[in-house]
């Protein structure tokens, strides 16, 4: 599962952990595709900044609107979405 | 206890330029939230609409001299507090001046002219500014220019709370005289942060509705900025009876807490404890409470969290009494928001008017409240009002105002 998540560029779902990871102030190695990001201990504020890094670091712009994050259509449900949301706006910009 | 009321009022505002023209539009639930018009650099923005000033011109009002040492929000102050003093028509020679302050709320100070300045020497490359840039942005220049045009040598300072500000100020102003260090105090907020820095930096945490401000409503989306302000003449009862005025209401408490909880996500605790607060210190029933302007800023979170307030006050029956907020109509005034939202009190208790919610398209099962959905509604008899303001900063000022 966690692999046919990652398969498509394992740079973007590396880079997308290691955002994810730090906002929860855990080793990258302990945030496996599954993981719900509020139960990383990831508050609102923390999506809003791990969506910022994101977008600086892939050169995208996330359609988030913290207000109504579940009416977004960008989930961010969990890190393995997240990481296939990330891949998509790369192909977007690429294509 | 020296009872503290309010004798004047003036305001700048995306409504109207004074007070009569705001309750105007208020009364008919007019909007002045649209395209943004004229900013620089406006095309970088992802938000597109405001609350904006429109044909103000303060070479009208303010001569050439003063006004390279004024911001925007100083402006809006100053032209408000015209209006506010020549409705109390107090004067403040000889030892009136003395005991007479100013206290006003802003969160950004001169944002106009930091911007501009950072443009000039960041994105311009020039190495000279104008030499007012420190006079014109800190955050007291209203104060203090409130009280050199007036002549007010009493307390003076300036509250920045965020977008409680304003309503800290007045608490404070209030306080002031109740304590004795004052009998006049000159006091509210105003502010403008509608400009591109202003607005890029609210983009960035992705609160702000790229379509409209609907507090309350089922679809609302986040908040749309204004600009603007609000200033009062605040003075102690048996002043303004000494000077024959006719007070337009008692400003009979104020109510302040901290959520000491998340930076920008607000809790049900620090509003309730501020909104009870409030009553106690007005000695205000919460079955007194006619009308109560909201903080309502438009935002899922803050919304919600008011509702919940209301009824954790209010007890019973707590949806049967209205709660609007003008924010839909003149957008989020950020540190000058309570100020023109006081306007609103003013106009249920002396009127029997309540401003409306507009854009209200359906009502939210998480927030059931009376928001005034669209229309005003007038023939209420308020006796007493409640206005809130939460701020980002988890800090909260509730006023509470009372009919004379």
């Amino acid at each position: 599962m966690e692999q046919d998540v990652m398969t498509q560029d394992p740079a973007i779902a590396a880079k997308v952990i290691e955002i994810i990871a730090e906002q929860a102030m855990r080793a990258p190695s302990e945030v496996t595709a599954e993981d719900r990001l509020e139960d990383l201990g990831i508050d609102s504020l923390g999506v809003v900044e791990c969506i910022f890094q994101i977008e600086e670091n892939f050169d995208v712009q996330v359609p988030f609107n913290a207000n109504n994050p579940e009416e977004s259509t960008f989930d961010i449900s969990t890190v393995g979405s997240v990481i296939a949301e990330v891949e998509k706006l790369v192909a977007e910009r690429r294509a | 206890m020296r009872k503290v009321v309010i004798t004047g009022a003036g305001t700048v505002n995306p409504l109207g330029h004074d007070v009569p023209s705001t309750l105007t539009a208020m009364r008919e639930g007019r909007c002045a939230i649209a395209a943004l018009e004229g900013l620089k650099d406006q095309e970088r923005l992802d938000v597109q609409i405001g609350a904006q000033v429109r044909g103000f011109d303060p070479g009208a009002h303010l001569d050439r001299q003063r006004l390279p040492l004024l911001d925007r929000f100083a402006q809006f102050a100053l032209v408000a507090a015209r209006e506010a003093v020549a409705q109390a028509r107090v004067t403040f020679d000889g030892e009136a001046g003395a005991r007479a302050g100013v206290v006003m709320g802003t969160a950004g100070g001169g944002n106009t002219t930091v911007d501009d300045n950072y443009r000039s020497v960041f994105a311009e490359g020039k190495n000279r500014v104008h030499p007012f840039v420190v006079p014109r942005l800190m955050h007291n220049a209203a104060a203090s220019h409130l009280s050199m045009e007036f002549g007010l040598r009493g307390p003076g300072l300036a509250v920045s709370t965020a977008c409680a500000s304003s309503n800290h100020a007045m608490g404070l102003a209030l306080q002031l005289i109740r304590g004795g260090a004052a009998d006049v105090i000159l006091t509210g907020g105003s502010e403008a942060m509608l400009s591109f820095g202003g607005l890029k930096a609210w983009e960035g945490l992705r609160v702000m509705s790229r379509d409209g401000c609907r507090p309350f409503a089922a679809s609302r989306n986040g908040l749309v900025m204004g600009e603007g302000g609000a200033v009062f003449v605040f003075e102690a009862l048996e002043n303004a009876r000494a000077r024959g005025v006719e007070p337009l209401a008692e400003v009979a408490g104020f109510g302040m807490s901290a959520d000491a909880g998340e930076i920008v996500a607000p809790t049900l605790d620090g509003p309730v404890r501020a909104m009870r607060l409030a009553l106690a210190d007005a000695g205000i029933d919460a079955a007194e409470v006619g009308y109560v302007n909201a903080h309502g800023t438009g935002t899922r979170a803050n919304d919600r969290t008011e509702a919940q307030a209301l009824h954790a006050v209010l007890g019973e029956g707590a949806d049967r009494v209205p709660m609007s907020s003008t924010k839909s109509m003149h957008g989020h005034l950020i540190g000058g928001t309570g100020a023109v939202e006081l306007l609103a009190c003013l106009m249920a208790l002396r009127e029997g008017v309540l401003a409306p919610t507009v854009s209200f398209d359906a009502p939210d099962p998480d927030c059931p409240v009376d928001a005034v959905p669209n229309a005003a509604r007038d023939g209420v008899e308020v006796r007493a009002v409640l206005s809130n303001a939460f701020a980002f900063g988890g800090l909260n000022a509730v006023l509470a105002l009372r009919r004379l």
